[in-house]
């Protein structure tokens, strides 16, 4: 199976900020479980558009959407904050409060699996 | 309520009472001539004066509370865990706002003025007002580096003026004008300053001496019950006493009815000769024989105590020079249209020459100003030290033996570049009774409206200090000031043998200054199209809501000779 | 009915200048806003009543028994969390502040997993900064650095930077120079002049850089810092020194990325020295809209502005120690209130987990991850359209939220002070 090395970074995007107090509608799940990247990187992993990718963490492992976005250059994977991208950041704070949101080295692959579930993430229900 | 307060040596020099045995009656928040089924105080010989009044002290809005963030190791001071009736305190310079009301009210004070209220942000002080328990509090904001006051005076439109001063009192809920560096704001809006009256304001083409003067005939139109009250240009330098004096010079052909037409504030840090910090020296002397010299002006020390506080202040320009010159941690707040503040940490030290000269000099000042009711007590809080050290202070003007126990450890250069240890003159309590109380009430025109004294009609804000008039011990004074035996305010007991035992709101007392000249159309127009074009806010979002001012007490004034 | 002059509550931006048209209660028209505050204006689903869950499922029930849960909740537990804040008014933080101090609660918020690193930062250098409107007004050079606003604060362009004209910037746009430091080509960047690509995680080199070329000792800076040309450093060091009025924004590609408050300390520290050849401020970009209130609630009431511990009696305030994430993640807590935030959709997984463990009490007007851990839901009035009440701009300017329509729901401060007076009462005070 192909795979790529690369940085997460998660952050807000418009689309996002839309659906943040609507997270339980499907727009919500359209707009946050999703990674996008670069087409070399697309391309390195063989995939197109809308292709389900496992990122993978040492803290986690998440299914979300795969898009092409070349505002990304090759190495970064971006995850709009929510749920998906807090299943495989790095928790710990530093002693600072905030966790590493950004900059977490991720493993990315393609995959049959379908996106997470958003109530699966947030655990035991 | 009624109380009836007996056997105390009564110090209320407004009604010329000094160190006398007479009852004070009380009802209904009020000083009475009668009562009739009273609760009775027994003073005991004790000293009861009014409730305590501080004319200049940054408690609350956005200065304070950024110096609240800028040092969580401050706040980590002085706490005190919440009790049944009172909060969590916290804090030495940068108190949270229920330590600033508790420990006021500790020390018979029942009237605090927050002298730096910066329009835009007048709400925040507000907000922060509601949050100080028990003193009653007033704020003046800040408007000589106001775009609309600086073209207003420039152009000579007094009406205009006077009319947008009167609707900036309506929509900060403000007590008057503060003047803080003239036209030095609006400079340090581009990294600039002026130091001297006749600079020019960039791109206004306008000086700070137009911008005093045209304020301070503004304030006597408006028939404010305060003068202006100024920072005055070029505080903090080596030679400055010159500035203040030529500021003083500049308002003596203003008049007003019956008070000063300028308060200079802070006047410690104006009054150094000398040209670098190398022989920078005091000129108490120079400053306090024009003070006593004329009746037009009066002025409060901002005395330095030794220690860490922590400065604040509108002076932007001053905080950053301050910066420069030790490193500490800096944050300036420039506020659009304006004005601007700075915050810097400061270690007041006794081995340091310039520090123990400015200790010595707002000590000369007061001492030196041969009658009180010209000045104050203040430590400009938190500039100088937090107020929480007036008892000190005070201790120190009533007492050489205890001045000179402190010269044995500051500084040497104190001998040749200060005053100090030549003046023998110690306050006695009248003199502290007005510097505290009376003083201070009638400097802001607060006399008129029942603060500062106890004859019959004024608030029931009444102090009694656990010491007689004969008590000598700078110590025991020092502690006698520190935890009142009583303090009672609008009536009511807030404060028995130095504990808060009851936790009323404050009021909020501004001025409405009635101002019906056809200028107020003109000056609307031109205002609508300040905030149409350059500032962040809406007109309609800009006013404080009467939500924010729950206790007010308006003040009306009519403006004279309108045109 | 058309009401205008209204604040938008969304970001910090805290627009105050929308026009609301409102018909039989309902808003039916906003304009002015950008497309997210015209989407959170609109509403959304809501959260029909208070409800409690039995057997794992939520059921509805009344504010009263809701109520009367949640302060058993928070009176039987050792060590309670309090935590949210971040789109609610003043008037509740300050009835939170005085709940946590009765509890004994540790009380926080989103500052705690957005800008604490810049507390951090402030307390260590300080903050050069000024108000939105001086920016307006005077700056030439506006630089944004590891923040999309154009996606987080759509209207910060248009309304005080890039795209605006003020007193001394009358030529609007031409006049300004623009650079946007990231490590993508965000929106932001794409309408900026100069777009400066970092590879992630050197955001503190490349600040490093910058700040030895100023001080003159260019010399020693390599060839290339942080995927940035030397060259390219240079120009910007030059560019900023001759601007009249430069202004640093700062978001979370520097707080939430390697090296947090010192990227931050960093940044602040290149701005204060910039003020010795120009005049330059810097500014978080503050996501919620008042979020900052919270901070300034804070602050004036208990000394410190997030993250502050009342299990003494009195405030301890240790953010790593006494900040959520790590109370959550060392499992600490024990019961967890959660008001106008959703912290269930917003912190990592293993935070998550725990809060998923203890009775969690949820205030929020809308349905959201964290009610599926709720075990109390109070639905709340949305502060800002059906309640009034007071918010702190990202720049600490102050205004008042309106009210636009009736509320269905108590407010938030009107929940939080039944919770507190049944706490009393529990407790026999
Ligand atoms: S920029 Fe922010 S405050 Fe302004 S309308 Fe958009 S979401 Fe609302
Ligand atoms: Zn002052």
């Amino acid at each position: 199976m192909k795979k790529i090395d690369v940085k997460l970074i998660s952050g807000r995007s418009i689309e996002q900020g839309i659906h943040i107090e609507n997270k339980m509608s499907s727009g919500y799940f359209d707009v946050a479980a999703v990674c996008e990247l670069n087409e070399k990187d697309m391309s390195k992993l063989g995939i197109r558009d809308d292709a389900n990718v496992m990122i993978k963490s040492k803290f986690g492992q998440v299914v979300v959407r795969a898009r092409t976005n070349n505002r990304n250059p090759p190495g970064i994977a971006f995850v709009p904050m929510g749920p998906w991208a807090n299943a495989i950041i790095d928790p710990s704070t530093g002693g600072c409060g905030t966790p590493q949101f950004k900059g977490v080295e991720v493993e990315v692959t393609l995959t049959f699996d379908s996106i997470s579930p958003i109530k699966e993430l947030v655990g035991f229900i | 309520m009624e109380l009836l307060i007996t056997n105390g040596i009564v110090y209320d020099p407004i009604n010329q009472i000094s160190g006398e045995k007479v009852d004070i009656l009380v009802k209904d928040g009020k000083i009475v001539s009668g009562v009739k089924n009273p609760k009775t105080i027994d003073a005991g010989g004790r000293i009861v004066m009014p409730g305590g009044v501080d004319m200049h002290t940054h408690i609350a809005g956005g200065k304070m509370n950024v110096g609240r963030m800028l040092r969580p190791e401050d706040g980590r001071r002085c706490i005190e865990s919440r009790k049944k009736l009172t909060r969590a305190c916290t804090g030495y310079s940068v108190p949270n706002t229920f330590a600033t009301g508790y420990r006021y009210a500790k020390m018979g004070y029942t009237t605090t003025f927050e002298p730096a209220m910066p329009p835009l942000l007048a709400r925040h002080t507000h907000e922060e007002f509601r949050d100080i328990p028990i003193v009653d509090k007033g704020g003046i904001p800040l408007l000589d580096n106001h775009w609309l006051i600086m073209e207003y005076v420039k152009s000579g439109d007094m009406d205009k003026l006077t009319a947008f001063i009167a609707w900036m009192m309506n929509a900060t809920k403000g007590y008057g004008i503060k003047i803080v560096n003239a036209g030095g704001g609006e400079a340090w809006g581009w990294g600039k300053n002026v130091r001297n009256l006749d600079d020019i304001v960039p791109n206004f083409d306008i000086t700070p001496a137009e911008i005093i003067h045209g304020l301070a005939e503004a304030n006597e139109r408006l028939n404010l019950p305060h003068s202006i009250h100024i920072h005055c240009n070029n505080l903090g330098h080596p030679g400055n006493y010159d500035t203040t004096l030529a500021t003083f010079d500049l308002v003596k052909d203003v008049t007003s009815h019956n008070r000063q037409v300028m308060h200079a504030t802070h006047i410690q840090y104006h009054s150094y000769g000398g040209s670098t910090w190398a022989d920078m020296h005091s000129k108490a002397d120079a400053i306090a024989s024009y003070v006593n010299s004329h009746d037009h002006v009066t002025v409060d020390p901002g005395q330095v105590m030794f220690g860490d506080t922590t400065t604040m202040t509108a002076d932007g320009p001053m905080e950053y020079e301050l910066h420069m010159m030790s490193k500490r941690k800096w944050t300036n707040k420039d506020v659009e249209l304006e004005t601007g503040s700075g915050i810097i940490p400061i270690f007041y030290s006794r081995k340091v020459s310039v520090n123990s000269i400015q200790w010595a000099i707002g000590l000369e000042l007061a001492l030196l100003i041969k009658s009180p009711w010209k000045t104050a007590i203040t430590t400009d809080h938190p500039n100088g030290a937090p107020f929480t050290r007036y008892p000190e202070i005070i201790s120190l003007l009533m007492s050489k033996k205890r001045r000179e126990e402190v010269l044995k450890g500051v500084h040497s250069a104190i001998n040749k570049r200060a005053i100090i240890s030549s003046i023998d003159r110690e306050l006695n309590w009248a003199d502290i009774a007005i510097m505290t109380r009376a003083s201070p009430a009638k400097i802001l025109g607060l006399d008129k409206h029942g603060k500062g004294h106890l004859g019959i009609g004024a608030d029931a804000d009444i102090a009694i200090y656990d010491i007689s008039p004969e008590e000598d011990d700078p110590r025991k004074i020092q502690s006698a000031l520190s935890h009142a035996k009583y303090t009672i305010k609008g009536g009511e007991i807030v404060v028995k043998d130095g504990e808060i035992v009851a936790v009323p709101e404050g009021r909020t007392y501004w001025v409405n200054p009635e101002f019906d000249g056809e200028a107020t159309k003109a000056m609307l127009e031109d205002l609508a199209v300040k905030f149409k074009e350059y500032y962040s806010v809406s007109l309609a979002n800009y006013p404080v809501q009467d939500a924010y001012v729950p206790h007010p007490v308006e003040i009306k004034t009519r403006c004279k000779n309108a045109s | 009915m058309i009401i205008t002059d209204v604040l938008c509550p969304f970001c910090g931006d805290l627009c105050d200048d929308i026009i609301v048209e409102v018909e039989g209660n309902k808003i039916i028209e906003v304009k002015e806003a950008c497309e997210t505050g015209v989407s959170k204006m609109m509403g959304h689903e809501r959260i029909a009543a208070p409800m409690i869950r039995e057997n794992g499922k939520l059921r509805e029930t009344t504010y009263e028994e809701a109520i009367t849960k949640a302060a058993e909740i928070l009176t039987n537990s050792l060590r309670p969390l309090m935590y949210g804040w971040g789109s609610t008014t003043c008037e509740a933080d300050k009835k939170g502040i005085e709940l946590a101090e009765e509890i004994g609660a540790i009380i926080d918020n989103t500052t705690s997993v957005c800008h604490a690193p810049s507390v951090l930062a402030i307390q260590n250098v300080g903050l050069p900064s000024c108000t939105l409107g001086q920016i307006k007004n005077r700056a030439d050079l506006i630089i944004y650095w590891g923040s999309n606003q154009a996606e987080a604060h759509p209207r910060h362009m248009s309304k005080y930077t890039s795209f605006t004209k003020g007193f001394f910037t009358k030529e609007g746009r031409k006049g300004k120079h623009v650079i946007v430091f990231d490590v993508r080509k965000t929106t932001t960047a794409e309408v900026a002049d100069d777009f400066v690509q970092i590879i992630p995680g050197d955001d503190y080199r490349v600040l490093s850089a910058l700040r030895v070329i100023l001080a003159g000792a260019g010399d020693v800076v390599p060839s290339s810092v942080g995927g940035v040309p030397k060259e390219k450093l240079i120009e910007i060091v030059d560019r900023m020194k001759s601007s009249r009025f430069g202004v640093l924004f700062f978001g979370m590609g520097l707080t939430q990325s390697r090296g947090k408050p010192y990227n931050v300390a960093n940044a602040i520290s290149l701005v204060r020295e910039l003020n010795a050849h120009t005049k330059f401020a810097v500014m978080p970009m503050r996501g919620h809209f008042n979020v900052t209130g919270f901070n300034q609630v804070c602050a004036w009431s208990t000394g410190f502005a997030f993250a502050v511990d009342f299990a003494r009696g009195k405030p301890w305030y240790n953010p790593g120690e006494t900040s959520t994430v790590d109370v959550l993640n060392r499992g600490e807590c024990d019961s967890a209130l959660i008001v106008a935030s959703d912290p269930a959709a917003h912190f990592p997984r293993k935070s998550v987990e725990h809060l998923a463990k203890i009775p969690l009490i949820q205030i929020d007007p809308c349905p959201n991850l964290t009610t599926e851990l709720a075990d109390i839901v109070l639905p709340a009035a949305i502060a800002g359209i059906e309640v009034e009440g007071t918010a702190y701009r990202m720049d600490g300017v102050p205004l008042r939220l309106r009210k636009l329509i009736e509320p269905v729901h108590l407010s938030d401060e009107e929940i939080l002070s039944r919770i507190l007076s049944k706490v009393r009462e529990i407790r026999g005070d």
